[in-house]
Order: C-alpha cells, then structure tokens, then sequence
C-alpha cells in the first residue's frame, strides 16, 4: 500500500520530463510532482462561499477508495494479503466511486465549469466503465477467475499463448486507460483552457491540501492503471507469492523497468497524437467497448480464441 | 400459531384500518391512528415472516377459507417464496407507514389516500399469499384497483388523471394476459388451485404461451419496455410514500408473480424462453436509464429508474432459466440469487429516494429540478440519506447495489458453460448492456443528485426550505442504513436466500457465513470473492489516516471566497448547469439514436433583444410508434362502430337477422 504511494509521483513526474524531452524541452524534476503536493499541503485552503460539506469530504474519500483499489493490483509479486478482499469487478467500482464523488463535488460550488466539467466525465464514464467492464469479461473467461493475483499467475504461466481475444482486451484496455486518465486524446492533463478541460474543470473550485489529495489521487490512478497493464498483458518477472527474497527484488526491478517503459510510451504517445473534440471522444471509446465486446463473445463462442 | 395465520392477522388489521380511516375519514387524528396501525401491522409481518424465513422453511403452511370460488375456496400459503416476498413488502409497508405519520401531515385531502394505503398494503401481501389462481386475480385485481385510487389521490393536478387513465387502461391489458396465462394453465380439467397446477405436465406449446403471456401480464405491471409506458406517469403522481411502494414493492410484486408461475408453477423451463426473457431485460435496463438521463423531473427520473432495475432483475432472471434450463443447478442459483438480492436492494434504496423525493416535494413544493439546487445547506440530513441512496443505486461498493450487480456478472461469467448458440451470443451481449446501464445509472445520480442538491439555489423555494419532521428522516435513515448493512454483510442475505433458491430451482450456492472476514464467494474463492465490510474497513481507515495525517502536519488554515468565475464571475444561479445541460453529452451520444434528440437553438437576430432560446426535442419512440397507432385505430374503429347506434329499427332487426344467419352458417360448415 505504501509502495504505490510513494511510487505514484514519482512516475508521473516521469512521464511529464517525458514529454518535455521529447519537445526538446529541459522539463522539470522527475521529482517536482513531490515538491508541488508538499507545497499544496502547506498552503490555506480557499473554499468557496457556498461549498458544502460534501465539497470538502470529497477529495479524502476519492482519494481513499483509488488508494485501496491501486493496493489492490498486484505490483511486482501476486498474493497479496488481502487480495480477496476485492476483484477486478470491484476494482472497476471503487474508481467509479472515486469518480462519482468527484463529479459531485463539480457540481456543487454551482458554477459552469464545474457542471461542463462533470457532465463530460459522466459521460465519458458511462462509455469507459462498460468497456473496461467488458476487458475484466474478457481476462476473466481467459483465467477462469476475476481475481487479479490468480488472473497474474495464470497469465505468467506458459498456458497462455497469444490470443486473438487478449490482443482485443489489452487494446481497450489502453483506450481505457487512456480516457481514465485524463489523457490525449480525450483530455489534456496540462489545460486550462475552458472549453476544451474535462477532468480539470472540475476540480476547479480545489485549492491547497484539498487539491493535493485530488491530485495525489490522479498519480495513483495513472499508476495503478499501468500496473494493471502490467500485470495482467506483461507478467514476466512477476514475483509468485511465497518465493524467495531474490524472486522478489527480481520481480522488483522488472516492474519498475515496466513502469518506465510505459510512462515512455504514453509520453510518446501523448506527444504523437492530436487531442480530440469532446464528442470524438464517444467513438474512440466505443471502439474500445466494441473490441471488448468482440474479445468477450469471441471467448463464448471458443475458449481457444 | 401457525406462521399463515399470523400473516392473514395482519392482512386482516390492515383491511380493519382501512375500514377504519372510512370511519374517521375527515377527522384531524385520522392520519397518525391510520399510519401507526399500518405501521405496527405491517411491523409484525415483517418480523413474523424474516423469522420464519431465517427459521424452518422446510413446511409451507396452507389456509384455506370457504369463499371464492365454490369448488374451490380461496387458497392462501407460505412457502419461501412467498415470506421473501413478503419480507419486501412489509419491510417496504413499515417504512412508508412511518415516513406517512409526518409526511400524512402536508396532504391537503388525506380522506382520499387513508382508506386506500392500508388496503394497497393488504393487497400486495394477499397476492404474494394466493395459492389459487382465482384468488390470485382476484388480489392482484383488488392491488391494481386501490393503487388507482392511490394514483388519482391529487386528481386535479396537471395530467394526473391521464395517467391515472392509462394506468387503468394497462393494468387490465396486464390483467387479461395473467387470466389467460391461469386459464391455460389450469388447462380443459380447470383445476385452479397451485399444487394441482405444479403435478400437471405442460405441454411446450403452452408453456411458450404461458411465458409470453406473463411477461406481458407481470411485465406490463413491473415497468418492461415496451409496456412501461403507465409506469412513469403513475409512479410520481401518486403522494410520495405511495410512489415509493409502488416503484419500491408493486413492481416486485409483479415479479414474484413471473418467478411464481414461470419457475415454480411451469416446471422444467425451456431455453429459448430464457433469451427472451434476457434480450427483454437489457433492453429494458439500457432504455430504462436513458429516458431517466433525459428526465429532469425527481419523480419521473425515479420512476424512469425503476424501469431500469426492473430490467435489471429480469435480465438475470432470464439468466437463471438459461441455467435451469441447462441442468445448471449451482448456477442457476447464483443467477436467481443475484435477481432476488436486487429485487431486495432495489426495494431499499427506491423506498429510500422516493422518500427523500417526497421531502424535497413538502420542503419546496417543486418536482423539477431545474428550480431546485444547493439543498444540501438547507436539508442536511435529508440530502445525507438521498446520497447513500444514490451511491446505492449507482451500484457502488460497498453499498448493497454494488453486490448484486457483482453477483449478476459473476453469472454472466459461466454462461460460457451454457450448451446452447443463441444463448453463448446472447448472453456477453445482455452482459454489455447490464454493465452500459450500471455506467449510465451512475452518470443519472450525478445528475439527479447534482442538480436538485448541490450547486446554487435557482428559486425562491429552494433558497428558503425547512429540513423535514423526524418520521420521514428516520424512515430514510432505517433504510439507509439497511443499504449499507446489505452492503458489507451480503453473505448473511445470500444464506438467507438460499431456502427459496433450494425450493425453486433444488440447488443453492455455498453457505456464505463460513468464508473468512464475511465475505462473499459465490463459487469459490480462487475464482472470485469479494468482501464489502474490509472495502468498507480499508476505504475508512485509508481516508481517516489521510485526514489526521493532513490536518497534523500539513496546513489547516482556511478561507471562504467567492467562486472562481475566470474572472467574469456568473452572478445568477441560472448560469449553473442545470439538468438538461448536465444530460446534453449524453444525450448527443445516446439520444439521437434512441430520442431522435434534437438541440434547437432559436438566436435572435441583431438588434433584436429577445433572449436566445435553447429548446431541446426529444421523441419518445414508443409511445409515438407503438402506443399512439394503437390509440388511432381504437379511436377510427370506435367512431365508425358509432354509426351503429343511430340506425332505424328495421335496420337493427336485419342486422339481428343477417348475423343469425352468418351464426347458422359457421355453425352449419362447422359440423
């Protein structure tokens, strides 16, 4: 659990000197995201008149309910203690709780960036959660199993092979990601422009230790998001519950390889690509709900797809 | 005492006070005697029947009284079944009962709703009791009728009386096809009683008939799109503790009558029935939910939500027939578990938001919610209880509605286990759906939340509301508090289920109380489990530990200010979002398909001072495909028909004569 948490920036700030080289740009630290939480935590907190309780609540409890889910994904070895305590079902659900708080709080100070801002989360939500619903189908007839250490263990097993149905659910699965994230194409973590800002408008009205936890909890999304990646399409190395320590630091330096090569990417990525009007969004998203669905009946009709 | 009589008791004290509220009918202590006899009438059913649910299921126990039919008599039994059903009922009847005895106060003529609420309780208990199919009707008829009443309570208003019309209209549409689903049961012997029905063998030919005719009678009662179309009318016009049964336990009363004839009455089912029945729900489900996003009316949009978990249940309802159908013993289990665990879910959390709806009502006097908002400061622990219901609702962890809906997709994971082509297709694809409608409820909440309690109040009414009297808080509080108990301690209601499961389908799932730490693991553990009390647990401490650590070592200095307005800072409440704005992302998605949704928007040439007009079009394709050519052509037959009662006598006397003719002649080709 702690390990996320300290991992969590750290990646972010990684991608960010990313990006940043990539435009040939010096960029900041890779460890700025840890001075700006620091410098957040220290500053007052300027509420709006009319904010409600609820405003305030919010970010702890969002930030709760990612924290367990991200604890919640195996990292560098499987079994977790508690990993029966959730599935991917559940996991899927806690960020759905995350984010209906979010949304929530949006709508609350009663301005229109906080409305246009939940409005569009909501409905690029209503697309992702199926589709990422839909992915945890597909791993799930795969594996036999919705829980993600089993579903590790099973994939880093020499059963697998390369499958049609898996190639589908690992590009949803990006997609996904992608617009959970707040990321280009479907969102620009970098914008304030007001037409164009969906996961920024709104938290807005944030500011101080509030903002801090809110942005604390989009470092662990993106990192509990590429984990899962990890896990579940690129478990080599994966550390096996009761191995030795030397598995373990294996399976250690093996995640943290993972993780750089996929903050690599999604810079590259993000720097390759445009980002899209907000009502593309709905078919970039539906084409991953479709490959998921596509993937899942592919594995009814055969399990050897 | 047996368990039935204790039950029929009740029943009997609910008509008494019925009987009662007559007597005292314009009397000023009519309202709190009425609603306290409801409420410990219906106080002692439920406790009566979760006691004999959690105890010896094993012996139904009959009653059977010398009325009705004479060679039948009225049959009346409590079996598992039925006392769950029963549980949702009276659960449901005691919660209203109690928010009635403050709500009851603000009804400007309780004469209209007091003699009709406690016989609406004591309908829905009789027809989960029936054990004949004449007595059957007979309650779901007497049901149907008081709940008009109910609904025409406040006939004045704007469009209540059409939907008491077409209510009225559907009910006996919906009552014809279970009279007809009964008679054919029954079959050329007419033996009406339920045992008897349960030994006969059925032909497929009329199981088929009997399935569709159900789904149209039971499902026109419980809100299945095509025939939802009273439901949404209905609901909200009848006072809100009412709106709250009707969407909150008569649905579910309606489905007890699917589950009752389709699973136990028919016997072995056949598996083309159970596509049917799972493309009706997913589609049900998705469009349930859409037309609740395009509403902005609380008490529409919870209605509209009803339609919704209606689909829900059916959905996976089909699911355990497939299963049953296929042998699938433990699996047709956890599908019916997961149907019976929402039925139950569903019934807390309606109740639940239709009171808070109710109490936004007394408090504003406003339904729609583009005048309402920022409520949240006005109605604190109202706006508390309606957000754990909205949690709830939106299938959350580690709320109850989130454990159903796991349960449900766990059984959509065997299905690769169903022999069947049309199933294997079906069934990832109704798994879609259900996991498109889960998103979009989600997406709903936040609207309906959002903008009736968050934000800036956009009227006077709004701005100046009073938190509600303690009966109804503490009506939402008991279910709230319900909503999150079955929510981190599903496995104690699974276990609990599993008596009907073993009468109905003669399997169960594993006893849950056995696994580590409660939690739930529906087959076995290395395939799935999930434990909603350390969710809870984790989520508490995890956010706790935030909280000490921040406001310890970190800042907790704080400032109110004004909104941040980018510097032109919005003055008046009206430039908040309201809820058609909220739902414009996904009605441009969704609705241009489905609604045939159209954004107008009416610019005022330059010079002119007229405000530019937003107007939004949407269509509702049934109604307009369905239900109004059906309304044209009874009105075009019924006017032509017209001229016949205008004719000379000779004219009828050659009418009386040609059709003896044509009588003699089928009778004659006939033999």
């Amino acid at each position: 659990m702690l390990l996320v948490l300290l991992l969590a920036p750290l990646l972010t700030g990684f991608v960010r000197k990313m990006k940043a080289r990539l435009v040939r740009r010096q960029g900041a630290s890779v460890f700025q995201p840890y001075r700006d939480l620091l410098r957040l935590l220290r500053k007052e907190v300027v509420l709006a008149d009319n904010a409600s309780w609820l405003f305030r609540v919010t970010p702890y409890v969002t930030f709760a309910a990612i924290w367990v889910a991200a604890a919640l994904v195996p990292t560098f070895a499987t079994g977790l203690l508690f990993n029966w305590t959730a599935d991917l079902i559940a996991i899927v659900a806690l960020l759905g709780s995350a984010r209906f708080f979010l949304a929530l709080a949006g709508m609350d100070v009663g301005t229109s960036f906080g409305g246009i801002g939940s409005s569009r989360e909501v409905m690029i939500a209503a697309l992702a959660e199926p589709a990422m619903l839909l992915f945890v189908f597909c791993i799930a007839l795969v594996a036999g199993s919705t829980q993600l250490s089993t579903v590790a263990n099973f994939m880093a097993s020499s059963y697998v092979g390369l499958r049609v149905s898996l190639g589908m659910a690992m590009i949803a699965l990006i997609m996904v990601a992608l617009a959970e994230n707040a990321r280009i194409p479907v969102d620009n973590p970098a914008t304030h422009l007001e037409l164009t800002m969906v996961h920024e408008a709104m938290v807005l009205e944030y500011s101080g230790r509030h903002l801090a936890m809110i942005e604390f909890g989009v470092f662990l999304k993106l990192l509990l998001y590429i984990s899962l990646i990890a896990c579940v399409f690129l478990p080599w190395k994966i550390a096996v519950f009761g191995a030795g320590p030397l598995s373990y630091a294996i399976g250690a330096v093996a995640y943290l390889v993972k993780l750089a090569a996929a903050g690599f990417f999604l810079a590259l990525f993000e720097t390759a690509t445009a980002k899209m009007r907000v009502f593309r969004v709905p078919q970039f998203l539906g084409a991953a709900l479709m490959l998921g669905l596509l993937g899942t009946l592919l594995l009814f009709v055969s399990k050897s797809f | 005492m047996p368990a039935i009589v204790l039950q029929m008791l009740c029943v009997a004290g609910l008509l008494g006070s019925a009987v009662l509220a007559i007597v005292l009918s314009r009397s000023k202590i009519a309202t709190p005697i009425i609603y306290s006899a409801t409420l410990a009438a219906s106080a002692i059913a439920l406790i009566a029947s979760i006691h004999w649910l959690l105890g010896d299921t094993a012996n139904a126990t009959d009653l059977t009284f010398p009325i009705g039919l004479p060679w039948l008599g009225a049959h009346f039994r409590l079996d598992a079944l039925a006392s769950f059903f029963l549980v949702v009922v009276n659960l449901g009847g005691a919660t209203a009962s109690l928010y009635g005895l403050g709500y009851g106060h603000h009804e400007e003529a309780p004469q209209r709703v007091l003699p009709f609420f406690p016989a609406f309780l004591a309908g829905m208990n009789l027809v989960v009791l029936a054990d004949d199919a004449f007595s059957y009707l007979l309650c779901w008829e007497f049901m149907s009728l008081v709940s008009w009443a109910l609904v025409m309570a406040h006939h004045r208003e704007a469009g209540n009386a059409k939907a008491g019309y077409v209510y009225l209209v559907m009910a006996s549409f919906g009552t014809l096809a279970l009279l007809l689903a009964f008679g054919l049961l029954a079959g050329p012997a007419g033996d009406y009683g339920f045992a008897a029905i349960r030994t006969a063998q059925h032909t497929p030919y009329v199981a088929t008939l009997v399935l569709i005719l159900m789904l149209l009678g039971a499902g026109s009662k419980a809100g299945l799109v095509p025939l939802h179309v009273w439901l949404p009318l209905a609901h909200p016009a009848a006072p809100s503790h009412v709106s709250a049964l009707m969407s909150g336990v008569m649905t579910k009363v309606a489905i007890y009558g699917f589950i009752r004839v389709v699973f136990d009455l028919l016997g072995q089912p056949l598996w083309p029935a159970s596509v049917v029945v799972l493309i009706l729900g997913g589609i049900t489900a998705v469009m349930g939910i859409l037309y609740a996003m395009m509403e902005n009316d609380l008490k529409r949009l919870l209605a509209y939500s009803t339609i919704e978990n209606v689909g829900v249940i059916f959905a996976s309802l089909g699911l355990a027939l497939a299963f049953q159908a296929n042998g699938l013993k433990l699996l047709a289990a956890l599908a019916f578990t997961a149907a019976l665990f929402h039925v139950l879910n569903h019934s807390f959390f309606k109740s639940l938001l239709f009171f808070g709806a109710g109490a936004v009502l007394t408090a504003t006097g406003e339904r729609d919610m583009d005048k309402l908002g920022g409520l949240i400061h006005r109605m604190p622990f109202t706006s508390f209880a309606v957000l754990m219901g909205c949690v709830a609702i939106s299938a959350l962890p580690p709320f109850n509605g989130f454990v159903s809906e796991w349960l449900m997709f766990q059984a959509v994971l065997h299905s690769p286990e169903l022999p069947q082509w049309a199933l294997k297709v079906t069934v990832p694809a109704v798994g879609a759906l259900l996991a498109l409608a889960a998103a979009l409820a989600a997406a709903c909440f936040v609207k309906a939340y959002g903008v009736t309690f968050l934000g800036r109040p956009r009227g006077v009414a709004a701005e100046t509301a009073e938190e509600v009297d303690r009966y109804s808080l503490s009506a939402m509080f008991v279910l709230a508090a319900l909503c999150l108990l079955a929510g981190i301690l599903p496995g104690l209601v699974i276990d609990a289920l599993s008596p009907i499961t073993l009468q109905i389908l003669g399997g169960r799932m594993p006893i849950q109380i056995n696994e580590p730490w409660l939690s739930i693991a529906p087959i076995a553990e290395s395939r799935s489990s999930y434990n909603g009390l350390l969710v809870m647990v984790f989520i508490t401490i995890s956010a706790s530990s935030a909280v000490v650590f921040i406001h310890r070592f970190a800042s907790r200095a704080l400032r109110r200010g004004p909104a941040w307005g980018c510097g032109f800072s919005d003055p008046t409440p009206a430039a908040q979002y309201s809820g058609g704005s909220f739902a414009q992302p996904i009605r441009r998605v969704f609705g241009t398909l489905v609604f045939h949704a159209r954004d107008h928007v009416e610019m005022p040439t330059p010079g002119d001072i007229r405000p530019a007009r937003l107007r939004i079009e949407l269509h509702d394709l049934i109604w307009e495909g369905m239900y109004q050519p059906i309304a044209g052509a009874v009105g075009l037959s019924s006017a032509w028909l017209n001229r016949l009662q205008f004719l000379t006598i000779r004219r009828y006397l050659s009418l009386v004569f040609a059709t003896l003719v044509a009588l003699l002649l089928v009778l004659a080709i006939w033999s």
